[in-house]
Order: C-alpha cells, then sequence, then structure tokens
C-alpha cells in the first residue's frame, strides 16, 4: 500500500553492522572527535567511521584546498590533513562512550598502523574493546602516510594489501572492511587481495592524488603550506563518475563481484540522486565527507527523505532492492549496439535560441545543426545589418536552430550544452541494421576490423554513411 | 558657509550613483551565468555591437583588461553606456535568460569592467601611426567623442570643438548624477585626449569658427552639435518656468546653488522630465508632480524609468496640458491646465490630444520645470544642408549634401529614440566612413 507517508525501509544490514538509514559519515575530518559523530547522529546520520586512528602524527595549516568552478564553490575538495592527530586513548574513550550512546548506530573504527603483525594485532584488539561494531582499514590516504609506507603504499600494492589483511582476521572479532584507493591502475586487484584475505567487505574510493592549483600572483602551489604545496587528497562531486566506475567494475569482477562481498560505496556523493545511483551500482552502505564539509551535518535530512521518496516511487521496500540493480546494465564497448541510432531533435518551443548546440555541433562534431531564418532559409551566423539593433529586432529576428537529422550521428554532444531543462531530446530511431556488436563483428568478419577497405565495402553494404 | 558647504554634500549625494558598483565576487558570479550565447541576440540588440559574451567571459576569467578592450573596441563610451543605455530595451532586453531567470546584468557587469581600467589609469588604445590628415569633429558629447577618438586610433590628426566649459556633452551636463556623475564622462574626454585629439572647449561653431575656416584647414568635418534649447511651450508666464536641462546641469555642476521649490510641476514625460522629477523629489520637494498632455501609453520614458520615478513618490497628472503659470510677487503659485482627450493618430504615429473645454484647473506650484525635448538643429539651415524632418540628413555613410562634412548623434536622429549609445555608433561608422575617404584620396 503506497500513501503520503514514507514506506520505504533505509536500514540495512552491510557485512553484519546494522545502521538505521545506509548514511555514514566516511573517515575524515566530520568523524574526527565523539563531540562530533555525536552531533552527526542526532541529525539522522546512520553511522560514522571514526576518522583513521593509528600512528602519532603532526598537521600542517593551510592543509584544504578546492577547486572552485564557473561560480560554483567546491566542486573538488583536496587536503593533505593526516589521520587524527588526537591521542589514540582520547578516541578510543570517545568512541566507547560514542557507541554507548548510540547503540542503533553503526560505529566503525578506521585505523592505519605500521606493518607489523604485531602493532596491527594491537591497534584491532583495543578497537574491539571499545565495543564498536566494524573496523575500516585505510589503505587508501594518499599523502603523509603513504610515504611512511601506511596508506595508499599498501593499497597500492595487492600483496601487502592481502598480507596486512590477513594479519587483521587473526585477531577480528568484528566485520572489517578494506578500504581501496584509487590511485591504482586496476581497482579489481586489491579488492581481489581484500576477499583472498578473508575481509568481510570493501569500501572505496578514497581519494585521489591531486594538485588543486598554482596562485597565479605568487607563483606558489595552493594551498600554500609556508611556501611549499603538494598533492593531497582529491574527493567530492567531481569525483563521482570515476567512484561510480570503479564501484562498477568490483560488483562486475567474477572474483570481487561473484565472492558477494559488500562495498561501501563513496566518492563524491552529495545528494540522494548520488546516493541511489550508488545503491544501483552495488553499493550497501554509503558514505560521505566533502558534502558535509561544505554543508554541515543537516543534509542528511534530504539524503534519507529524497532516497526515501525515490524508493516509494519506485516500488522499492528496501535498500537491497535497490543494491545493484543497475550492474547488469553495464557492459563495454565490445558489447554494444553498433546499429543503435539516436538522433538529436530540438524542441523548438522550449529553446531559446542560445545557440550553444549550433557552435558545438559546428566546430566541433559534427556539423548537423543549422540556422534557420523565418522565411525557412539557411543563415550564416552574425549576418544582420549593422546598423540593425534594439531588443525586438534582435529576438525577432533571431534564427532558430534545427538538426538535419540524416546527418546527426547521434553525438549527443548538443544534448550536453544545452542549458534549457528538456529542450533536447536524443531520439531513437531505427537504423534498419540489425543489430550487431563490434565483439560478434570481430569474430564473424574479422576482415572488416582490421582492413579498412574491407571496412568501406562493409559499410556500404550496409548503408552506414559517415559524416 | 559651513551649512552651504554641507548643504552642497548632502545634495550631491542625494544625487550620486543610484547602483553601487559590484563587488568582484558579484561579479564574478554575474559572469559566471552568461550562457555565452553564439552570435548571441544581446550584441545583436547592442547599437555599438559590443561582443558582449566575450566581455563577460573575459571578467568570468578575472581578465578585466582584456574585458575593457572588447568593450571599447565596439564603443569607446562603453563607461557611459554602462550607465546611461536602456539595457532592459537592449542588451538585457534581448538576454535569452528571460523566461525563467533574470537577464544578465550586462550593463552593470560592463561599469565593472570600465571602472577597473578607468581606476588603475590603463590606456588600451594608442594613436595610431601620423596620417597628417587633419579633421575637425564639431561638439564633445557621445557622437563627437567617438568619432574622434576612432579617428584618432587611425592615425588622423583630430581636433574637437566643444562651445560649453566642459566636454561630454549631455553626459556631463543633461543627465542626472544619479545615473552618470559627471567624472565618468570628464574621464573619457581626457581619455580621448589621450589619444592625442585636441578638444578645444569655448569654440562655438557659427560664432567662433565658421565652415569656410574649416574647410580650409581640415580634410573633413564632422558635426555632433547636438539638439538646440527647449521648445516654448507659448503659454502666459512662461518666464516663470524653468528649462529642465538647465536644472539638471545645476544639479551636477553645483548642486548646493540649485532651487527647488516645495511643490513642483514637471512638464513631459521623456527621459529628461524623469531626470527632473528625480532632482526636484530628492532635493527636497514635498510634492512633484509630472504633466504629460498624452497617456502612460504614449509617453517616451522607457517602462523601467516610469517604474523607478513612481517608486521615487512622484505624482503623474496624465492628460494634463499647462495653459497659464500664475504667479504673485512674482513667486509662481500655480499651473493652470487643461484636460485633454485623445484623438485621432498624429504625425508621431500617436492619439493626438485635444483640450476638453471648460475643464480648467489649478495645480498647486511654487516652482514649474519643463521638460518637453529639444529644438531641432538650427545649423542646418544655416549650412543650407539637406534635412531630414529638420534634422540633418545625411546618407548611409554618414556624409551631409556638403561633400567632406559628415554628422552625427542627436543632430541626425530624425527617427527612433535618440540615445548616447546611438550618438557613439553614428561617430564610429563615421569615423569609419571619413577614414576610408582620407585614405582613398591618398
Amino acid at each position: 500500500m503506497k500513501g503520503w507517508w514514507r514506506v520505504a525501509d533505509l536500514s540495512i544490514n552491510f557485512a553484519g553492522i546494522r545502521s538505521p538509514n545506509p548514511f555514514w559519515l566516511a573517515s575524515a575530518p566530520p568523524s574526527n572527535s565523539g563531540m562530533q559523530v555525536h552531533r552527526a547522529f542526532e541529525a539522522g546520520w546512520g553511522g560514522a567511521v571514526w576518522k583513521t586512528i593509528g600512528a602519532p602524527v603532526l598537521n600542517v595549516s593551510n592543509r584544504y584546498g578546492a577547486w572552485h568552478y564557473g561560480g560554483q564553490k567546491m566542486l573538488a575538495i583536496n587536503n593533505v590533513e593526516l589521520i587524527s592527530d588526537r591521542p589514540l586513548e582520547v578516541n578510543l574513550r570517545e568512541i566507547a562512550e560514542v557507541k554507548r550512546a548510540w547503540p542503533d548506530r553503526a560505529v566503525v573504527v578506521s585505523a592505519m598502523v605500521e606493518s607489523t603483525p604485531e602493532i596491527w594485532h594491537d591497534i584491532i584488539r583495543r578497537i574491539q574493546d571499545t565495543g564498536a561494531d566494524g573496523i575500516e582499514l585505510n589503505y587508501g590516504c594518499p599523502h603523509g602516510m603513504s610515504e611512511r609506507g601506511m596508506g595508499s603504499a599498501v593499497g597500492q600494492v595487492p600483496e601487502y594489501c592481502e598480507q596486512i589483511t590477513r594479519w587483521v582476521m587473526e585477531v577480528a572479532k568484528i566485520p572489517v572492511i578494506v578500504k581501496l584507493t584509487p590511485n591504482i591502475s586496476d581497482i579489481v586487484m586489491p579488492a581481489r587481495a581484500a576477499v583472498a584475505a578473508g575481509a568481510n567487505a570493501v569500501s572505496l574510493i578514497n581519494t585521489l592524488n591531486s594538485i588543486i592549483g598554482v596562485d597565479l600572483d605568487t607563483l606558489e602551489i595552493t594551498p600554500n603550506i609556508g611556501g611549499k604545496g603538494g598533492h593531497g587528497g582529491y574527493a567530492g562531486p567531481a569525483v563521482k563518475p570515476i567512484a561510480l566506475n570503479m564501484l562498477a567494475a568490483l560488483g562486475r569482477d567474477s572474483v570481487v563481484g561473484g565472492s558477494k562481498m559488500p562495498i561501501s560505496g563513496m566518492g563524491g556523493i552529495s545528494t540522494w540522486r548520488d546516493a541511489a545511483e550508488f545503491l544501483l551500482l552495488g553499493a550497501g552502505s554509503l558514505q560521505v565527507c566533502t558534502a558535509v564539509m561544505h554543508y554541515g551535518f543537516r543534509i542528511v535530512e534530504d539524503l534519507c527523505d529524497g532516497l526515501s521518496n525515490w524508493m516509494d516511487e519506485k516500488g522499492f521496500a528496501k535498500i537491497s532492492d535497490v543494491a545493484g540493480r543497475s550492474l547488469d546494465r553495464v557492459s563495454d564497448f565490445n558489447n554494444f549496439d553498433l546499429s543503435f541510432r539516436a538522433v538529436a531533435r530540438i524542441d523548438q518551443e522550449k529553446c531559446i535560441r542560445c545557440n550553444l548546440c549550433y557552435v558545438a555541433c559546428n566546430d566541433t562534431a559534427h556539423q548537423c545543426i543549422d540556422l534557420i531564418a523565418k522565411d525557412g532559409s539557411v543563415v550564416e551566423p552574425q549576418s544582420y545589418d549593422i546598423q540593425a539593433n534594439g531588443r525586438e529586432e534582435a529576438v525577432n529576428s533571431r534564427p532558430g536552430v534545427h538538426v538535419r537529422e540524416a546527418d546527426c550521428v547521434g553525438c549527443r554532444l548538443c544534448f550536453n550544452v544545452c542549458p534549457v531543462e528538456d529542450c533536447i531530446r536524443m531520439i531513437e530511431e531505427p537504423s534498419g541494421r540489425p543489430p550487431v556488436t563490434w565483439g560478434q563483428l570481430s569474430e564473424s568478419q574479422r576482415e572488416v576490423t582490421e582492413d579498412w577497405e574491407k571496412m568501406k565495402a562493409y559499410r556500404e553494404k550496409m548503408g552506414i554513411e559517415i559524416h | 558657509m559651513l551649512t552651504e558647504s554641507f548643504e552642497s554634500t548632502a545634495r550631491a549625494d542625494a544625487l550620486g550613483e543610484l547602483l553601487p558598483p559590484l563587488t568582484e565576487n558579484q561579479a564574478a558570479v554575474e559572469a559566471a551565468r552568461c550562457l555565452m550565447c553564439y552570435d548571441a541576440p544581446c550584441t545583436h540588440a547592442c547599437p555599438t555591437h559590443i561582443d558582449i559574451p566575450k566581455f563577460i567571459k573575459k571578467i568570468s576569467t578575472q581578465n578585466l583588461r582584456g574585458s575593457a578592450r572588447t568593450i571599447l573596441e565596439s564603443n569607446l563610451l562603453g563607461a557611459t553606456c554602462a550607465r546611461v543605455c536602456p539595457v532592459e530595451e537592449l542588451c538585457e532586453g534581448a538576454c535569452v535568460l528571460q523566461a525563467e531567470h533574470k537577464p544578465i546584468a550586462i550593463g552593470r557587469l560592463q561599469r565593472h569592467a570600465m571602472d577597473f581600467v578607468y581606476r588603475k589609469g590603463i590606456d588600451l588604445f594608442e594613436p595610431g601611426k601620423a596620417t597628417g590628415k587633419k579633421v575637425a569633429v564639431i561638439g564633445a558629447g557621445p557622437a563627437g567623442l567617438s568619432c574622434a577618438g576612432e579617428l584618432a586610433k587611425r592615425g588622423h590628426s583630430v581636433t574637437l570643438f566643444e562651445k560649453r566649459e566642459l566636454g561630454g556633452g549631455l553626459s556631463t551636463y543633461g543627465i542626472i548624477g544619479l545615473r552618470e556623475p559627471v567624472e565618468v564622462a570628464m574621464a573619457e574626454v581626457r581619455m580621448i585626449e589621450r589619444l592625442r585629439v585636441k578638444v578645444e572647449t569655448g569654440k562655438e561653431f557659427g560664432a567662433d569658427l565658421s565652415l569656410t575656416d574649416l574647410n580650409s584647414d581640415y580634410a573633413a568635418v564632422f558635426l555632433a552639435v547636438g539638439l538646440g534649447a527647449t521648445p516654448a511651450l507659448g503659454i502666459p508666464g512662461e518666464d516663470r518656468i524653468i528649462d529642465g536641462l538647465e536644472y539638471i546641469e545645476q544639479s551636477k555642476v553645483d548642486a548646493g546653488k540649485l532651487v527647488v521649490g516645495d511643490q513642483v510641476v514637471v512638464v513631459g514625460a521623456g527621459n529628461t522630465a524623469i531626470d527632473c522629477a528625480t532632482i526636484a523629489k530628492r532635493l527636497g520637494a514635498s510634492s512633484v508632480t509630472m504633466v504629460y498632455r498624452r497617456t502612460e501609453n504614449e509617453m517616451t520614458a522607457y517602462p523601467h524609468e516610469y517604474n523607478f520615478i513612481k517608486r521615487e513618490g512622484v505624482n503623474f497628472s496624465f492628460l494634463t496640458q499647462p495653459v497659464r503659470v500664475h504667479s504673485e510677487n512674482g513667486a509662481v503659485t500655480s499651473l493652470e491646465c487643461v484636460r485633454m482627450s485623445l484623438g485621432a493618430t498624429d504625425a508621431s504615429g500617436r492619439p493626438s490630444p485635444q483640450p476638453v473645454a471648460g475643464s480648467e484647473f489649478f495645480l498647486a506650484a511654487d516652482q514649474v520645470v519643463k521638460a518637453i525635448g529639444q529644438q531641432k538643429p538650427s545649423l542646418a539651415a544655416r549650412l543650407n544642408l539637406k534635412t531630414e524632418k529638420g534634422f540633418i540628413g545625411v546618407n548611409a555613410n554618414f556624409e551631409t549634401s556638403l561633400p567632406g562634412v559628415y554628422a552625427g548623434g542627436d543632430c541626425i536622429r530624425w527617427r527612433g529614440a535618440a540615445s548616447t549609445v546611438m550618438a557613439v555608433q553614428d561617430g564610429k561608422l563615421a569615423a569609419r566612413a571619413i577614414h576610408e575617404r582620407l585614405v582613398a584620396r591618398g
């Protein structure tokens, strides 16, 4: 039964870690202290991965840089902050206090210590003594700790990843999540290592190596740390597509996906819409950092509310109904139908005549949009009389933009640049050719894929015109 | 003394520039909103066809010098136009972001770029390589300055004759400080001078110099003489009526000395009338009434000006024509008016107002200001130039019926609304034509 009230059940059981909703604070500055996590839970967060505890560190000033674009602040953040610089004892005490106060929330503790079995055994036992629900192994931090043989120095070498995880699993009594670094050519390899070592789950992505910029006045690196600067971990909305791809890569891998190991997704989740996409590509819990650092803990309200409303609309009763639902749609070029055809169509009623589609198509794509004057003739840009001016003249004489659909290759660039919602649509048009993939073509007519003359003949036979 | 100077300052403040400059951040956010339309309608709508998306993009990349240059390449009086252009009727009115958004604040962004270069004292152009050709420009208003500057950029030796004490024309004397402070017009005059244009003020064409003098010394002449004085209403007591342009001039030159009545009636409903009413209201009049013989549908003030003046608290008396100024002991006491009704369409394309018999009434007033347009240029007749509805007639190259004598600006505007930006474009195009002529002659 559906009504106006919320019916979707947002609670999760992630590798044995339960939380009332899938949204956890990622291990980062927002989860640096008991006071912060307490406030986050009051705001409604389902869980928190405590800021990484472990080896002693000292931090620097100007540790966060950010990438702003087009008047939009913080499309991404980068940081050289290290793991928690608060004493281990203080963190462990506060973790125990928070867990006692919030029995229904997921309290996961991120850890990173030097790579010896004794030190790892010790930290795992001490974390378990707090009553925490789970442990996340930070194999991802790309700065500061990696130079000391920790963080991404571990995550980038699947063998280290597996070895350390085995040490951890020797003493672990609560679920263990291995956090992966994206600073690697194939994300699947360290994930397989985690599977091999018997970890309970993986999480991804940690931050990407980055330099945020150079100051054009001082020529210093941004942010400037006493005249120097360097690579830091990159996160936020800008990294979401990278995270989604890596998440899907694990889900599709026969070993990792086949193991059904739960995956905690993160990397640029800012809204419930982002969250739903991570779920659809196989995430079982969701971690958020940059959006919280931008707007505060309060954003969890719409994360839950929006996700719940969307699930209600779609008829998904619980998170596991959503999780991985779009994974089977992910494929690769070899399996795409070469006969699939779409063309751009411009809604003349909605079009505001900015002509961005025209210039994009004409300069950089496939030259199939025309400027058409009121009398139906094709006109060139800037073809008005130099003495003509005024609002009415400019608006009334402005030509319209029209796609020559026969010439449109369906590249979708115009669709992407159009500033008006639903103005340009990609219309599926029958190509008149039977479906065939490059993979099939390579098998059935290998010569076509290797010889330009054969390709020409094939195209002529199939009626494929290249514009 | 102290009271006087305080009064002057307070009055100058009351008529200070209405819109504050955009902050760096406001400009960045506004510039980022611009879609960067291709072959943009704002550029088409601008009479000088400034490449608006280009200058806005340069603001968003913090290339303010390049932004200003983009503006000035098309319009040398970019700082004036940024302030006085009726942007709602031009660039901003044509912006594609109308229906679901607000148009980009193009005028204010242009001012942002212009203020930057004037504040920093950056010159973006230099005089062209000297051609040895001499051109005389008559009148240092927007058309004259534009033409002189464009010719100087091409290397011609230009002398700009101006009958007033200061250059700038209406920008200096005729546009309320609320919209354009004197300093902005002065900065533009100085920029034109730095292009080695020789500006000779206090030289009146016809009185201090003749066309014969000019023809012997100069290879071409550009007339940018503007229009004449405010015409007479032709009613008894007219000598008590204050000329609107003089009212504005006094408010700009020395606001402290401007006499402002308590109950002010402004006759007219055009741009100048709006400015006069604004001055009266802001400088202490307890009531200001604008009197117009037609209705709000026919008034020549732009809708945004009408909305502005209503918000200032000015009253309107439409379908009203003054018939007599009453005064006692030399002081105005009231303006006698008659009600009008609209009849058949007249030569201006508007319904002609007819007095309603027996409808006379009195508007209490201690000051009456008239702003009912300007007389057509008397120069045309004196020089025996061909005219167009009383204005100086020119061909497509802005050349008058006298070869080598060109004209532009308000003095040729026989159709369409006179505006600063149109005058700038006239000056620019005339300069091109004059240059062609001088180059062709070798």
